[in-house]
C-alpha cells in the first residue's frame, strides 16, 4: 500500500450545548498521513484547536475499532464516510485525497438532538430497547445450553441480526429517520431464537410502539440503512418485524 | 494491615458450596430498601447490576459512555471458556481451575480460581437462556474451539464477536431492570469518589458529563466495574475511554491496590504504523488457532513475505515449544517475538512486527472441503478458493478490519503482527467476597486483582466478568447487606457527601486554573512512552528507577503546564481526559514501584535479572509467592501489604509449554 | 391488529400504504386489459361492449367504491408519512449523498404520487365524468372509444399521458417489490422472482398504457 501525505479542509458542525443554534466552522488540517484513521486527523485538528486557544471539536467516541457503535459522523454526505460496511473509527485517510473539503456534521434526526458538536444523544435506542427487547430470564433460571438445539442457520441470522452496533447510522441515513433497522435487528434476533418465544408477540407491539414514540419517522424501504449500516444488518430484517408485528397485532386480544 | 482474603474452611471444591449454603441472607422485603451503586456497565457491571435489581435491589447504575451497551467488554473478540466438556475431551472444573492457576504462574489465589471455574458452565447456560447467539454445528448444539495455554476445546464463541454478544445479552438485562424501575441508568456520568461515612463506602460523587454538574448518590453498598487501566500506557488495545479513575478514587480513600504491576501484553495486535496512533487493534487470540506465526530465518530480510521460501522461514513458536506451538500463553507469545525483533527478524517498514500467515490454514481448510463434496484430487486454486471460503467464514470479520486498518489483503498476504497492552490483571485488592479493603466497597471483574494471576489466558475475562456479576456477588453482597437493613438511607445532605463533593470540586477548579501550555493528550503520550520503554514487556531495576522519577517529574509538570480550554460547567471532553491522566500518572509510579519491588519474572511481568538460561521467565517462589497489596499512603507514598498465597492443589512448578 | 394500530402506528400505516398498494396494482390489470382492447382493431366495437358492462354491472360498481376508498387511503396515509417522515428531521444535511446508498424513485415516492394524483385528477375529467354522465344522463350508448380518440388527437394532452404513465412507471418499480416488503414478504428465494415480477408488470402496464395515446394521436387504428 502507497503511503501519501495530504492537506485538508474540514468543514465541521460547531454547537456549543442542545439549547444553541449552531454553525458551521472551517478548518485547515495539513501534513495528514493516509495512514491515520479518520478520528486520528480529528485528534490532530483537536491538538491544533487547544493549541491556539480554541475548544476542541467534541465528538462521540470509544473503542476505535468499529464494535463499540459510539462514533457518528457524518462525513461528506454519508454516515461513517465514503466506504461502505464501516464505522467512522475505522475509515481510514486513504479514502481521501490532497486538497480535499471535508464536511462533517452530526446525525440529524429529531430523536437524535445534538448535545454538543458532533454528539448526539442516543437514549432513544437505550429506551427502546427496554421496552422489549430481551427475554425475561432472571439469572439462574437457566437450563443447560445445550438443552435446547438450535438449527444453525436461524442461529447464524440471528447472529447477523445480532451483530448491530446500535450507532445510529441507519437513523441517520434513511431520508425518513427511520429506526426500523436498529428495531428490526433486535425483534429478528429474538424472534429467530426458541429462546424469545414466550414474548415474540409482546415484544415487537411494545417495541415498535416505543419507536413511535420516540419520533423517528417511517420506513418507506428505500433500502439506504442496509447500505450504509457499517454491520450490514439486512432489511431482510425489517420485513420479518413486519411479519411479526402483523402476526402479533392481528392475534392480539386488546 | 494483616490481609484477610476469607477464603472460607474446607476442601477446596466444597469452599464455594458451603460458603453459600452458609451466608447470611437478605429477605426481599428488606432487599427493596437496600440502594446498591454500580460504577461501570461492561460484563462485570452489566450483570451485576442486572442480577442484583433481579432480586429486589433498588440498584443506580453509572458509565461514562453514552448508554451501557458501549462499554469496552463489548471489544473482546474471541470467546468465553467454560468447563462444560461439551467436546468430550476431557475438560472439567479441575482442569478449568488448574490450567488458570498455571496460566496466571501461581501468583493468583486458589479459591477464587476454583470458584470461578465452577460457575462457568451456568454463564453459558445463562447467555443462551437470554438469546445470545453463539456458534453452533450443524446438530444445532454448541460449538467450541480451543485457545491459548490449554490443550482442550472449551472456548464458546460468536464469530469474532464473543464480547459484543455477551455485554449485548447482560445490556439487555440491564435494561429490562431499568423498564421494571428497579435499576436507574446514569449514562455519560463519570465517578469522581467515594463517600466515606463511618469507615464505610455509602456513596458516590459523579460528575454528570453533559452539562459539569457534581451529583450526590448514596448507596448502602458501591460496586466498582471499572474495567482495568491497560491506558495508562497511552497505547493499548483499550477504548480510548477507558480508565483507572473509579479504581484511583476507591484506592486513594483506603483500598489497596493489588499487583498493579501484572499487564497483559497481547501477541496479537496490528503493529503501530506512526506517530498519530491513538489506539491499537486487537486480532483476537483465536487467530493462533489456524494461523502460524513467523520471521525470516535471515536477519533484515526485506522481501516479501510471499517471495520466502518455505524453508528459509522460521516459526519460532513451534519450534521452541513444539508441545504448544502456536497455542502458548499470551505472555510467552509475545515475549518470542519481541525477542526476534530485537534480533533483528522483525518484518514490516518498522521491522517492529512478525508474521501471521493463514496460507496453511486455507490449503487444509480447502482440502476438507473438497473431500467433504467428494473431490478427492482437487486443483489447486479450487482448494484454495474454498479454504478461503472456511476462513472467512471462521475469522471474515477479523481479516476485513485487518485489511481496513492496514490496506492489505490477509488472505494473500500474512498479516503484520506485534505485542500491544491489552489487560491488567492488577486491579484493586479483593477478598473471596470481592470486598476490597474498604467495607461496603466492591471490585468486580477487571477492576479487581483476583483471579488471573501473573498472566490471564484467553477468553478468560468475560468469564471472570460475567462470574462475579452474575454468579458471586448476588451472594457475597447479601453477606454485608444483611447487618445493613437497619441502616435508612443516609440524606445527601450529610457533611461527608458535602465534603468529597468539594474536595472533587476543588480539584476540578484546580485543573481549570492551571491554564498551562501542553494538552492532556501530549502529557498522556509522554507518560505512555516512559510506561512502555521501561514497565513494558521487559523490565529491569535500572529502567524501573528511572521511570519512577521520570514520571514524578512528569507529575509536576502536569500539575503546572497542562492545558485545558473551555468551561467546567459544560461537555469538556479535555477536562475528563485531563482527570483521567492525573490519575494515570500517579498510577503509573505505583506499577513501577510494584514492578520493581517484584523482583521475579512471572507470567507478564518480565524482569530481565531474572530469567532461565534459554530465556523464559524464571519465577522466584520463596521471596515473591504473595499478593502485592498498596496502601495510600499520601503523595507519592504507599505501603506494601503481603497476603500469602498458598497453594493448597496446584503445585507450582516452572511453567513449561515445551 | 386494533383500528387504531392499523392507522396510527409506523407499521400500521406501512400496511395500509402496501394494501391499498395491491388493490390498485390489481386494479391497474384490470384496467389496461380493458383498454387494450382498443389494440383489436375493431373499431372499438369489444372495447366499448366492456366498457359498457364495466359501468354497468353492479358488482363492478360495488368494487368501484372500494377502489376509491383505497385510492384516497393510499393518498391520505402517503400525505401523514410525507410529513412526518419530514419532521423526523428538522435540520437537513447540508452534504447528503443519497444517491450513494438508494434510487432517486425509491425517495421520491411523494413527488411520484403527487404527480400521479395531478394526472389522476386530468384522467377522471377526461374519461370518467363523461361516463357517468353518460350513465345517469341519457339513454344514448356511450362510445368511450370515439371519446378517447378525440381527446388523443390532442399532442398536449398525449405529452400529459405520457408524463404520467413516466410517474407511474417509476412508481410502481418501487412500490410493487415494496408492498411486499412491507408485508413482511421478503426471502431470499422468492425475491428474486418478485423482484422480476415487478419489473416485468411495471414494464407492461406502461407500455401498454403508453402506446393508447399514441396509437390514436399517430391513427394507428382503424
Amino acid at each position: 500500500m502507497e503511503h501519501y501525505h495530504m492537506n485538508l479542509t474540514l468543514k465541521v458542525w460547531r454547537q456549543k450545548n442542545s439549547q444553541a443554534s449552531g454553525n458551521f466552522d472551517t478548518h485547515s488540517v495539513k501534513n495528514i498521513s493516509s495512514e491515520m484513521s479518520f478520528l486520528e486527523m480529528f485528534d490532530v485538528l483537536n491538538e491544533q484547536l487547544i493549541e491556539s486557544g480554541k475548544e476542541p471539536i467534541a465528538f462521540d467516541h470509544d473503542c476505535r475499532e468499529g464494535i463499540c457503535g459510539a462514533c457518528s459522523m457524518y462525513i461528506d454526505g454519508q454516515p461513517h464516510g465514503p466506504w461502505q460496511k464501516n464505522t467512522t473509527c475505522q475509515l481510514h485517510m486513504r479514502a481521501f485525497k490532497d486538497g480535499d473539503t471535508i464536511v462533517v456534521e452530526p446525525w440529524r434526526s429529531k430523536a437524535f438532538p445534538v448535545i454538543k458538536d458532533l454528539v448526539v444523544d442516543r437514549g432513544a435506542f437505550d429506551r427502546i430497547i427496554q421496552a422489549g427487547g430481551y427475554i425475561s430470564v432472571n439469572t439462574g433460571n437457566a437450563v443447560d445450553a445445550n438443552a435446547l438445539p438450535i438449527d444453525k442457520k436461524k442461529a447464524d441470522d440471528a447472529f447477523d441480526a445480532a451483530s448491530c452496533i446500535g450507532c445510529g447510522a441507519c437513523v441517520a441515513t434513511c431520508k425518513n429517520g427511520s429506526a426500523m433497522l436498529f428495531v428490526s435487528a433486535k425483534v429478528s434476533q429474538l424472534a429467530l431464537l426458541p429462546q424469545g418465544e414466550p414474548e415474540r408477540q409482546s415484544r415487537v407491539l411494545n417495541m415498535v410502539a416505543q419507536m413511535d414514540k420516540e419520533g423517528f419517522g417511517n420506513c418507506t424501504n428505500t433500502y439506504a440503512c442496509e447500505a450504509e449500516c457499517p454491520k450490514g444488518i439486512s432489511v431482510a430484517n425489517i420485513a420479518r418485524m413486519n411479519r411479526e408485528y402483523l402476526g402479533a397485532s392481528l392475534g392480539s386480544e386488546d | 494491615m494483616a490481609l484477610d482474603s476469607k477464603i472460607p474452611a474446607g476442601e477446596m471444591k466444597e469452599k464455594w458450596n458451603d460458603y453459600k449454603g452458609h451466608v447470611k441472607l437478605v429477605n426481599p422485603a428488606n432487599k427493596r430498601k437496600l440502594e446498591v451503586i454500580v460504577i461501570g456497565t461492561g460484563l462485570a457491571g452489566a450483570s451485576a447490576a442486572a442480577a442484583l435489581g433481579e432480586m429486589g435491589y433498588q440498584v443506580k447504575a453509572f458509565c461514562f459512555q453514552d448508554s451501557p451497551r458501549r462499554a469496552h467488554s463489548i471489544a473482546a473478540q474471541g470467546g468465553i471458556n467454560a468447563a462444560k466438556n461439551y467436546q468430550n475431551d476431557g475438560d472439567s472444573v479441575f482442569r478449568l481451575f488448574y490450567d488458570t492457576v498455571k496460566g496466571g504462574d501461581y501468583r493468583a489465589r486458589e479459591g477464587n480460581v476454583h470458584r470461578l471455574a465452577e460457575v462457568s458452565a451456568a454463564i453459558i447456560d445463562q447467555c443462551v437462556a437470554q438469546g445470545v447467539p453463539f456458534a453452533r454445528e450443524y446438530g444445532g448444539l454448541l460449538s467450541n474451539r480451543s485457545f491459548g495455554g490449554t490443550q482442550v476445546q472449551r472456548t464458546f464463541y460468536a464469530a469474532g464477536q464473543t464480547g459484543q454478544q455477551l455485554l449485548l445479552g447482560a445490556y439487555s438485562a440491564l435494561e429490562r431492570q431499568v423498564a421494571l424501575g428497579n435499576v436507574t441508568m446514569y449514562s455519560r456520568h463519570e465517578m469522581l469518589d467515594v463517600v466515606m461515612i463511618d469507615g464505610k463506602a455509602r456513596g458516590i460523587i459523579a460528575r454528570d458529563l453533559v452539562n459539569g454538574k457534581l451529583e450526590r448518590h448514596f448507596g448502602h453498598a458501591v460496586l466498582l466495574c471499572s474495567g482495568g487501566y491497560g491506558n495508562v500506557f497511552y497505547l493499548s488495545t483499550n477504548a480510548m475511554g477507558s480508565n483507572v479513575t473509579a479504581a484511583w478514587k476507591a484506592h486513594k480513600k483506603g483500598a489497596f491496590f493489588g499487583n498493579p504491576c501484572f499487564t497483559q501484553i497481547h501477541p496479537t495486535c496490528i503493529p503501530v504504523s506512526g506517530d498519530h496512533q491513538s489506539k491499537l487493534t486487537l486480532m483476537s487470540e483465536s487467530l493462533r488457532n489456524d494461523g502460524r506465526i513467523w520471521v525470516p530465518k535471515q536477519a533484515n530480510d526485506s522481501r516479501k513475505a510471499t517471495d520466502i521460501p518455505e524453508e528459509e522461514r522460521d516459526y519460532y513458536l513451534e519450534r521452541r515449544y513444539p508441545a504448544f506451538g502456536n497455542l502458548v500463553p499470551r505472555d510467552v507469545a509475545s515475549r518470542a517475538a519481541k525477542e526476534r525483533c530485537d534480533a533483528g527478524f522483525g518484518v514490516g517498514t518498522t521491522k517492529m512486527a512478525v508474521y501471521l500467515d493463514f496460507a496453511d490454514a486455507i490449503k487444509r481448510y480447502g482440502k476438507i472441503e473438497a473431500g467433504k463434496s467428494g473431490n478427492h484430487s482437487p486443483a489447486e486454486a479450487d482448494v484454495i478458493a474454498m479454504g478461503k471460503k472456511v476462513v472467512a467464514e471462521k475469522y471474515g470479520n477479523l481479516f476485513e478490519m485487518y485489511e481496513k486498518i492496514t490496506g492489505e489483503n490477509p488472505y494473500e498476504l500474512p498479516m503484520r503482527i506485534y505485542p500491544a497492552v491489552h489487560y491488567t490483571m492488577g486491579g484493586l485488592w479483593v477478598d473471596y467476597e470481592l470486598q476490597t479493603t474498604v467495607p461496603g466497597l466492591y471490585a468486580l471483574g477487571e477492576a479487581n486483582f483476583s483471579d488471573h494471576g501473573a498472566n490471564r489466558l484467553g477468553a478468560s475475562a468475560l468469564m471472570q466478568g460475567l462470574a462475579d456479576g452474575y454468579f458471586v456477588i448476588p451472594y457475597t453482597l447479601g453477606n454485608y447487606l444483611a447487618d445493613e437493613i437497619r441502616t435508612a438511607a443516609i440524606n445527601t445532605d450529610h457533611p461527608a457527601f458535602a465534603d468529597a463533593e468539594k474536595a472533587v470540586n476543588d480539584r476540578i477548579n484546580q485543573l481549570m486554573n492551571i491554564k498551562g501550555n501542553e494538552s492532556v493528550e501530549s502529557f498522556h503520550k509522554r507518560l505512555g512512552k516512559i510506561m512502555w520503554d521501561k514497565c513494558g514487556m521487559a523490565r529491569n531495576a535500572q529502567g524501573l528507577t528511572q521511570a519512577i522519577a521520570e514520571i514524578q517529574r512528569l507529575k509536576k509538570e502536569f500539575w503546572s503546564n497542562v492545558k485545558i480550554p473551555g468551561d467546567k460547567n459544560e461537555m469538556n471532553t479535555e477536562l475528563d481526559k485531563a482527570g483521567r491522566v492525573a490519575d494515570f500518572i500517579e498510577l503509573g509510579e505505583l506499577m513501577c514501584i510494584d514492578a520493581l519491588n517484584r523482583n521475579e519474572s512471572c507470567g507478564g511481568h518480565f524482569r530481565e535479572e531474572s530469567q532461565t538460561e534459554d530465556g523464559e521467565a524464571k519465577r522466584d517462589d520463596d521471596n515473591y509467592s504473595y499478593v502485592a497489596a498498596w496502601e495510600y499512603k499520601g503523595d507519592s507514598s504507599w505501603e506494601l501489604n503481603k497476603e500469602p498465597l498458598e497453594f493448597e492443589i496446584v503445585k507450582p512448578t516452572q511453567r513449561s509449554y515445551k | 391488529m386494533t383500528w387504531k394500530q392499523l392507522f396510527t402506528s409506523s407499521l400500521g400505516k406501512k400496511f395500509t400504504m402496501a394494501f391499498t398498494g395491491f388493490f390498485l396494482i390489481l386494479f391497474l390489470i384490470v384496467h389496461v386489459t380493458i383498454n387494450a382492447c382498443i389494440f383489436l382493431n375493431d373499431g372499438g366495437q369489444t372495447y366499448n361492449t366492456v366498457a359498457h358492462f364495466m359501468s354497468h354491472n353492479w358488482i363492478v360498481r360495488f368494487l368501484e367504491i372500494g377502489l376509491f376508498a383505497g385510492l384516497i387511503l393510499h393518498i391520505i396515509q402517503g400525505l401523514v408519512l410525507w410529513k412526518q417522515n419530514r419532521d423526523a428531521r428538522p435540520i437537513k444535511y447540508y452534504s447528503n449523498k443519497p444517491e450513494k446508498n438508494s434510487t432517486w424513485y425509491s425517495r421520491s415516492m411523494g413527488l411520484l404520487g403527487t404527480l400521479l394524483l395531478l394526472f389522476l385528477v386530468m384522467h377522471l375529467s377526461h374519461f370518467y365524468v363523461g361516463t357517468k354522465v353518460a350513465l345517469y344522463g341519457g339513454d344514448q350508448p356511450h362510445n368511450l372509444y370515439n371519446e378517447m380518440r378525440e381527446t388523443f388527437s390532442y399532442w398536449w394532452i398525449v405529452a400529459a399521458y405520457i408524463i404520467g404513465v413516466i410517474a407511474l412507471f417509476w412508481h410502481l418499480m418501487h412500490g410493487f417489490q415494496s408492498a411486499f416488503q412491507s408485508l413482511g414478504l421478503n426471502h431470499k428465494r422468492y425475491r428474486p422472482i418478485i423482484q422480476a415480477a415487478g419489473l416485468g408488470y411495471t414494464v407492461i402496464i406502461c407500455v401498454l398504457f403508453i402506446l393508447m395515446p399514441l396509437a390514436f394521436y399517430f391513427n394507428w387504428l382503424a
